[in-house]
């Protein structure tokens, strides 16, 4: 049985990894297709002013994008390292996702970007344009295979326990493909990073304003970023609440655990604005209620009733009984006896067996748990619900404060009054960091409230880690933390160099810090 | 589902494609590590190494996505492969990690201050992100040949009892000296493709010196496998068609060669003599015909790589503390439905990454020079 420190320790290195990722990640989405839209107008206009919009922001781009590369190769091979137990028990379904992101998406993308920066020169108009659309796609379509690859971890559907192979093994890749999870999963998360690219090239944009630098150029950046932005906005908050019924589908528990419903309502059930969720008591103290509101967010109709969690929790005892008889009988087909009986009572189990594993913690034979044991084991499959409750609703505030950021510039741009609304440029540029904070608790929200599994029903996290030591992940968590920190600065530090810079960093000799030495070069 | 080949085929084509995953990352992504190796030596001002880079600038990142693929190929056809190496080689394979950290930011931010003592920092980063993998999969190997120590369990789950000192041991070593040499040779001879002056007659200065060292190091491992390492051999397992786990099969361990305890094929035994041939024959047409010679040094990873997997067939990790644990090609495989939808996909996917990449190549194709890189500016690494 795993020491329970490699458990946590590697899922601290998971969460810090993956959350260092995913600084990046966004804005290589986002920004990509802000690319394909600048590079667009300038392939339709002709306008050489667009060609240096795709060029600057293109810049930055790559500045944000080997980050995303140097962070996510640490992704792909995670799994191996740290969570052996995993890769072998999910391998058959889990894998596949990952090796078909490499090769539809993570190919595509790579060999482009190096083209979009190195190929102005060689390619006509309409080529390049299409290099930079292919980078988009590539990275789209890379987002697509790891949220597949995740949503299968949400809702493992498509797949069986095969007992002779000891794992689970795909019976329908069309189910994986079409995990009603991963649709509005894909959708939300890829609009949440146009959003951060958006609020990104709208903040920057507006900094130059504010000292009335390069105002050609950065009104035009300003425009496109409220127009992509408003969209990605709508999107985000449409496809959460997308994300949100498809939760109270098929991740009961999660959703009773943002929510904190500690009882079953009777239909349509109320939504918990505000309160403070007291797990031990297994009460929220304080709370304001709206009516109706989460019965028609989760279920979509007035009768469905949304699981409390002490309901879940008894639903989860009869599961974890069960799965000992799961486990049971699976040790006697392992035994040897292959007898029809023997394989009937197992298949008519095998559904629980994952509840049966979460006594592996308590007792390696599952099958002797006592009372108490059972009864830790049902306090675990509830996730920490505070955490949650307010990640949830922070993000979900932040979203709607994207909205009226992106609703506010669309409206104050179309109406020309930007230089008398200075307020909108000061706050668009102090709302950058915002969306990665949304995003960051978007994660938390969905990964901390998917625990005790690495696979929901299936699979317990602290089953699925590597017989490795503590000191060897304490030694990789501190290198990890190490360089990506130390990366991080150097990003950040250059980020903020060729920020300030503007346009000027191109060397067309057009912008505010070459007004001087517009003789020299490419001036005509 | 239609099965188009059974099982049996399908676990031997998963061993040709991951075969040819390798081979595309040693080919294309090893050109631009062994360049990393090279960078610090061969390119001397500023300008010669931006010369440097620059003959890779538009293609690492798609290159380097070769190495992505082969582990993202493994996990999705060799689980349990994934699973043990990966965690059994936990340390080498994170320092391998930090290493390869160096060369994304490496290749785009160093051109982005032109302070000296800040491109000097990058170029040794890209020196490390370039050398140490090289070096790692290269011990990896020579583990790998001589068995590693792990056992499962009845649950299957994996448990190395290894160290990582004990990674290093004298042949793993001179296998890492091999991988360096061989791909330090591979980047030099592309570079005399992409370069000219001083820069290309350094190339072919240390082209020479890889290739030689690459030469004698590769024969010298290739004698002390045959007469000092012991082999492993399957004596039982169930039908090759059938699904099974590792511990259903019993494997022999023990003196007498991996040339007699897997006998793929007598013929195997000319690769690495290919191997030989073609890095003497790259290193001899470097000069005049830089584009044969890159064929020939590509021909010679080619077969190092070959050597590699025909001496290991059937296995593809052996366990020197539990034979029967040994992974291979049968019973380290993913299901019958995961194998051939992934084989599909591969069949679809890669002639299409190689058209794109090949495409790229063309598009970008030339020498670049010193002028080049000094007026292109900020518009070049």
């Amino acid at each position: 049985m795993p020491d329970l420190d490699v458990v946590d320790l590697s899922r601290l290195q998971f969460a810090t990894t993956a959350l260092y990722h995913f600084l990046f990640v966004p804005l290589t989405l986002g920004l990509s297709w802000i690319l394909v839209i600048m590079e667009s107008v300038y392939v339709m206009t002709g306008k050489e002013i667009y060609r240096d919009m795709t060029r600057f922001w293109g810049k930055l781009f790559g500045i944000n994008f080997v980050m995303g590369v140097a962070t996510g190769i640490t992704m792909e091979f995670q799994f191996g390292t740290n969570w052996a137990y995993y890769s072998h028990y999910v391998g058959d379904i889990f894998g596949a996702p990952l090796a078909l992101e490499g090769l539809m998406a993570f190919f595509l993308e790579s060999t482009f970007v190096g083209m979009f920066f190195f190929s102005w020169d060689r390619l006509t108009k309409v080529q390049h344009l299409l290099v930079t659309f292919l980078v988009a796609l590539g990275s789209n379509l890379s987002a697509l295979w790891i949220l597949i690859a995740n949503a299968w971890m949400q809702n493992p559907v498509g797949a069986e326990f095969n007992h002779e192979t000891m794992r689970m093994e795909l019976t329908s890749f069309y189910d994986l493909l079409f995990n009603p999870v991963a649709g509005p999963k894909f959708v939300h998360t890829v609009a949440a990073g146009y959003v951060a690219a958006s609020v990104f090239v709208l903040g920057i944009s507006s900094w130059y304003l504010l000292r009335g630098r390069d105002p050609s150029f950065a009104i035009r950046s300003f425009a496109v970023a409220s127009g992509f932005g408003l969209a990605s906005a709508l999107s985000v908050i449409v496809l959460g609440d997308e994300s949100g019924y498809s939760t109270g589908e098929v991740q009961k528990v999660k959703l009773a655990a943002i929510e904190a419903e500690w009882e079953t309502e009777k239909p349509p059930a109320s939504f918990t604005v505000f309160g403070w969720p007291d797990q031990k008591a297994e009460k929220t103290h304080f709370a304001i209620k709206v009516p109706w509101l989460m019965g028609l967010i989760a279920t979509r109709s007035f009768d469905t009733p949304v699981a409390g969690i002490k309901d879940l929790k008894h639903e989860h005892e009869t599961r974890i009984r069960n799965g000992m008889l799961a486990y049971a009988a699976l040790q006697r087909v392992r035994g040897g006896d292959r007898s029809a009986e023997a394989l009937a009572e197992f298949n008519r189990r095998k559904s629980d067996l994952g509840y049966g594993l979460l006594l592996k913690k308590y007792t390696a034979n599952v099958v002797d748990a006592t009372p108490d044991q059972i009864r830790s084991a049902v306090a675990d499959t509830i996730p920490n619900v505070a955490p949650l409750f307010w990640s949830f609703r922070i993000m979900v505030a932040l979203s709607l404060w994207f909205l009226f950021l992106f609703v506010a510039a669309f409206v104050i741009l179309a109406r020309r009054r930007l230089a008398e609304n200075r307020w909108l440029l000061r706050v668009a540029l102090w709302s950058i960091p915002l969306p990665w904070i949304a995003m960051s608790l978007g994660w938390i929200v969905a990964e901390y409230g998917r625990q005790p599994w690495s696979i929901s029903e299936v699979l317990p996290t602290h089953l699925s880690v590597s017989t490795v030591t503590v000191g060897q992940v304490w030694f990789s968590l501190a290198g990890f933390v190490a360089f990506y920190t130390a990366l991080l600065v150097v990003e950040l530090y250059l980020m903020f160099k060729y920020a300030r810079l503007g346009p000027s960093s191109l060397g067309t000799g057009r912008y505010h810090f070459e007004a001087a030495a517009v003789p020299l070069k490419g001036a005509v | 589902m239609i099965y188009v080949f059974d099982y049996a085929t399908l676990k031997l084509i998963w061993w040709v494609f991951v075969g040819v995953l390798l081979i595309g990352f040693a080919v294309m992504d090893g050109k631009d590590l062994g360049l990393g190796t090279l960078l610090p030596f061969v390119g001397r001002s500023d300008d010669e190494r931006r010369v440097m880079l620059n003959t890779i600038g538009p293609h690492w990142e798609g290159n380097q996505v070769w190495f992505i693929t082969a582990g993202g190929a493994t996990f999705a056809a060799w689980p349990l492969v994934y699973a043990t190496a990966f965690s059994g080689f936990y340390v080498a394979l994170i320092l391998t990690l930090f290493a390869l950290f160096f060369r994304p930011v490496g290749f785009d931010y160093r051109s982005k201050v032109p302070d000296p003592r800040w491109r000097n920092a990058w170029d040794w980063g890209i020196f490390i992100g370039g050398t140490v993998p090289l070096l790692v999969f290269g011990v990896a190997f020579g583990n790998l040949l001589q068995g590693v120590p792990f056992h499962f369990d009845q649950d299957l789950r994996v448990h190395y009892t290894g160290s990582f000192v004990g990674l290093l041991n004298p042949f793993a070593l001179l296998a890492g000296v091999v991988s360096v040499s061989l791909l330090a040779m591979h980047g030099a001879i592309y570079l005399q493709l992409r370069t000219e002056g001083a820069v290309l007659r350094r190339a072919a200065t240390a082209g020479r010196i890889a290739g030689s060292v690459f030469i004698v190091t590769f024969a010298g491992a290739g004698a002390w496998l045959v007469m000092g390492i012991e082999g492993y051999a399957i004596t039982a397992m169930p039908p090759a068609n059938s699904a099974f786990m590792p511990l259903a099969k019993t494997v022999a361990h023990g003196p007498g060669s991996w040339l007699r305890g897997a006998p793929l094929h007598p013929w195997t035994v000319i690769v690495p003599l290919v191997g030989i041939v073609a890095a003497l024959l790259a290193l001899a047409a470097s000069r005049r015909r830089a584009m044969l010679a890159f064929v020939l040094s590509a021909t010679a990873v080619v077969c190092v790589v070959l050597t590699a997997g025909f001496a290991l067939f059937p296995f593809v990790m052996p366990s020197s503390t539990d034979p029967r644990s040994s992974l291979t090609l049968y019973d380290s495989v993913s299901s019958h439905r995961t194998l051939q939808i992934m084989f599909w996909a591969t069949l679809i996917f890669l002639p299409l990454i190689i058209a794109y990449t090949g495409w790229a190549y063309r598009v970008m194709r030339g020498k670049i020079t010193e002028r080049q890189v000094r007026e292109a500016g900020p518009a070049l690494y």
